[in-house]
């Protein structure tokens, strides 16, 4: 098969340590913290009143818009409460969360079986994905079903399912692919239908040779299938690099994949499908991998949604007080304020790393030696950005292209001087949607003076009309009394 | 409250210190037979433009309220010191060592605002400070006298030329090879005649020539440079573009008028070339940051090296291309950038469209 380079990448210790440790399972802990928002888009609208009792599987919170998914209970028991919970976010700011109470008994609700999802209509897959819930795990956690129903709309001739795993340490995907090879494949092929019968790619790294034999084994008979191995480079697992690897094509700036023809769904994505559709169950656990030096029994374990992270650690055990604590891998994760945050859909790492595992680096000046550019997959140049960013010239950095930025870490990686370059575009980020936001506000307030200037002077236009009439009939009532007076007069005459 | 740190929480081995001792490790074999070649003058000059570098570094810290310590400690101000001592005439006065540390440092870098800042090579701007304020040392060039040879100094006579300058000049001074061939030409002698007299290729490529401690083996530093390379210290835009071109332009020249004009081996073997096209061309801090730009300024620097050589005023060239080229570094930079990914146009277009925008 073709493959076309990639620009950029780096080389990061692959410390894939628990690549060879089984999936276990973690039990339900008595309580679950379930927020309402684990995916890009509107939150969640609850479903349930504090109090009642729920099964397995059960419905907790509905999509509501366009953009978001339903979430559902891991565990029976009751809704004890819905509160602010610290969310699983480096703020560790509070959001709404459901929280259950497991009773024990893992009661499930009854789920309805197709007896062939691939006979299945592509918009009743769609449906059903989206009714279990299902968002990309890969870390992104966009609504599968809208990214389905987005591609049926559309000609999407190819798929490409992900099972890179190109971030350091994490092993999920890969025990995965090994382990409910079946599964998997039979996940692809329905996603595949989903999309009217795709040609599909399964892309694996090269560092992965047991995972891509079973595949491999596993989608031999299946002729629109096929595994492609692909260089181990950060970052071959993002979105946009892969699909330029497998077909030298670029997604246009601001545009989707799906604009070009490609869908792009992750190696747990394609499992939870599988699970949904074939089963009929929605999306309530996930496989993650916990390690770092300060756990004691590092491995990868599948993990109900809403469970703590304080849980999982002492189920897991550690050996010392982590330096820090991410969640996702180390190039893209999110360092947590503290374990007291609910493991979400898109997390597929948990890591508490040790001190010497860490760079702590102090920032020196920038010696412009432009590793960061050659090492930037979108081509861009963040030492400039970065310097546009120190001094707050947001648009200049816009105009150099901060948007096209994805945060993939690649510069800050190989920065000699330890700058923290995401740092930067994480603000300048952040900047433009909150300067959106302000405009936006600016523009209803003004809208909103326009719109009483034009009331106001109406009112006082109908005002006047009203008065000019009042008077014209006091007129009209006085003349008329007038001539009434007159003719009484005339009459009493 | 705290702030988690942003991702990635894991970096890549290089540091600034690490890359610094990178080059200065290439370096040094070049450099360590220089001193062999021209005994205890040579290092005693070394020596204390290395460390008047250093101390001015420190000064300038202090005086700009930096932590002293650790920015010295980043080794830059030894590379730039170690640069400037590889283009001085190696039996030159100490204060030559000391003013150019002073130049390089003081005014070439640390006014700019330190490390990263400065707009010209610290190393060659103070170089061309000494070379047209002090034509006679900067020009007086020895022939080389090995350690253990008859003809070499002992370390008290070394240290008293260091000190007081050389007592009986005109028995010891000899001509480079690039100064050489620029007198006689301008005297009307014609290359090949010149150049039968006193060049010897593999003498050049071996380094056992007249110079400075920097232009004599040309070798070595083409080792030293393929070292950093392999190394993933520099990338190979800025000294493949260089040579290149003065190759290119020289085997042109050459075959045009032979009488004239040097191939293009006598060009690449002779003065600095192979250490400025290695080491002080791909100065991080005064090249362009894209591939393409590299490849341009190297260019640039090969074909005004080539220019000066043939036609300035000066025998060798290498300071003043290297710095024309840095001056248009930014322009470099504004114009030459990497395709960003899912564009289309390139990005001199896109530049156009700014322009539009206004």
């Amino acid at each position: 098969m073709n493959s076309y380079p990639i620009r950029g990448g780096v080389h990061p210790d692959e410390r894939k340590f628990t690549s060879e440790i089984t999936i276990r399972r973690v039990p339900t802990p008595k309580r679950l913290y379930i927020p309402l928002k684990q995916h890009i888009g509107a939150p969640a609208k609850p479903s349930r009143v504090p109090g009642e009792i729920i099964l397995k599987g059960a419905l907790l919170a509905r999509a509501q818009g366009s953009v978001s998914a339903s979430i559902h209970s891991p565990c029976s028991g009751y809704v004890e409460d819905i509160i602010d919970w610290a969310a699983p976010h480096p703020s560790g700011l509070p959001t709404k969360t459901m929280v259950v109470v497991n009773d024990g008994k893992e009661i499930h609700e009854d789920a309805s079986v197709p007896v062939n999802p691939l006979f299945l209509r592509p918009e009743v897959i769609a449906e059903r994905v989206g009714q279990s819930g299902i968002v990309g795990l890969g870390g992104a956690t966009f609504p599968s079903a809208v990214k389905l129903t987005l591609g049926q709309g559309r000609l999407t001739p190819i798929l490409i399912i992900n099972g890179c795993e190109c971030e350091p340490y994490l092993t999920c995907d890969d025990r995965l692919m090994q382990e409910r090879t079946l599964d998997v494949v039979d996940g692809i092929r329905i996603l595949a239908q989903a999309l009217n019968g795709s040609e599909t790619i399964i892309a694996i790294e090269k560092n992965k040779p047991e995972a891509i034999q079973l595949m491999r084994e596993a989608t031999k008979k299946i002729g629109n299938i096929k595994v492609m191995p692909v260089p181990t480079r950060y970052p071959m697992g993002s979105e946009k690099q892969l699909i330029e690897h497998i077909t030298g094509r670029q997604v246009p700036s601001g545009k989707l994949s799906a604009d070009i023809g490609v869908m792009l769904h992750n190696i747990a994505t394609a499992y939870a499908v599988n699970r949904a559709v074939r089963e009929g169950k929605p999306l309530i656990t996930r496989i993650i991998t916990v390690a770092g030096e300060a756990v004691e029994q590092p491995g990868n374990y599948e993990v109900p949604i809403g469970m703590l992270i304080s849980d999982l650690l002492d189920f897991c055990g550690l050996k010392e007080q982590p330096a820090r604590l991410i969640m996702g891998g180390p190039m893209m994760g999110q360092a947590i304020p503290h374990a007291n945050i609910p493991l979400t859909k898109g997390c597929n790492g948990i890591l508490a790393l040790s001190a010497a595992e860490l760079s702590q680096r102090s920032e020196h000046p920038c010696i412009r030696c432009a590793s960061c550019v050659d090492a930037c997959p979108m081509g861009l140049s963040p030492l400039s950005m970065a310097s546009l960013l120190k001094r707050d010239k947001l648009d200049e950095a816009v105009d150099i292209g901060l948007k096209d930025c994805i945060l993939c870490g690649a510069c800050s990686f190989s920065c000699p001087s330890g700058i923290p370059l995401v740092h930067y575009f994480n603000y300048g980020k952040g900047e433009i949607v909150s300067r959106a936001q302000q405009q936006r506000k600016d523009d209803e307030i003004k809208q909103l003076i326009q719109e009483r200037q034009v009331r106001m002077v109406r009112l006082e236009q109908e005002r006047e009309e009203a008065m000019a009439k009042r008077k014209a009939e006091i007129a009209a009532r006085k003349a008329a009394q007038a001539q009434q007076e007159h003719s009484t007069k005339a009459e009493a005459a | 409250m705290i702030i988690p740190p942003s991702s990635p929480h894991i970096a890549g081995p290089n540091n600034v210190q690490t890359i610094m001792l990178w080059v200065l490790l290439a370096l040094s074999p070049g450099t360590m037979l220089g001193i062999y070649q021209f005994g205890w003058p040579a290092l005693f000059l070394f020596l204390i433009t290395l460390a008047s570098a250093v101390f001015f570094e420190g000064i300038c810290l202090k005086i700009a309220g930096k932590p002293v310590f650790p920015y010295c400690m980043d080794f830059s101000a030894l590379l730039t010191g170690w640069l400037l001592a590889m283009t001085l005439p190696p039996w030159a006065p100490w204060w030559i060592g000391v003013l150019g540390s002073f130049c390089a440092i003081v005014i070439g870098k640390q006014i700019f605002g330190g490390i990263g800042q400065n707009l010209f090579n610290p190393a060659m701007l103070a170089r061309t400070i000494l070379l047209v304020s002090f034509p006679l040392e900067m020009t007086t060039w020895i022939a080389p006298r090995p350690f253990g040879t008859p003809q070499s100094v002992d370390a008290e006579t070394g240290w008293n030329i260091t000190l007081n300058g050389i007592p009986n000049l005109d028995g010891v001074s000899s001509a480079s090879v690039l100064g050489h061939v620029r007198t006689e030409l301008g005297m009307g002698v014609q290359l090949p005649d010149i150049l039968a007299t006193m060049y010897n290729p593999l003498a050049s490529a071996l380094g056992t020539v007249s110079g400075s401690l920097g232009e004599t083996s040309a070798l070595l530093f083409l080792l030293g440079g393929t070292f950093l390379i392999v190394k993933k210290i520099i990338t190979w835009h800025i000294p493949v573009a260089m040579l290149g071109t003065v190759a290119v332009l020289a085997s042109v020249f050459h075959f045009i008028d032979p009488l004239h004009y040097g191939g293009p081996l006598f060009h690449l073997l002779n003065g600095g070339l192979m250490l400025g096209a290695f080491f002080i061309a791909t100065d991080p801090v005064t090249s362009p940051v894209s591939s393409l730009g590299k490849f341009i300024f190297g260019a640039g620097c090969g074909l005004l090296l080539f220019i000066i050589r043939n036609w300035g005023g000066y025998p060798e060239g290498m300071a003043f291309a290297v710095l024309l080229m840095n001056a248009a570094t930014p322009l470099i930079d504004h114009y030459i950038k990497p395709r960003i990914y899912g564009y289309p146009d390139s990005a001199i277009r896109r530049f156009f469209q700014k322009m539009k925008r206004g």
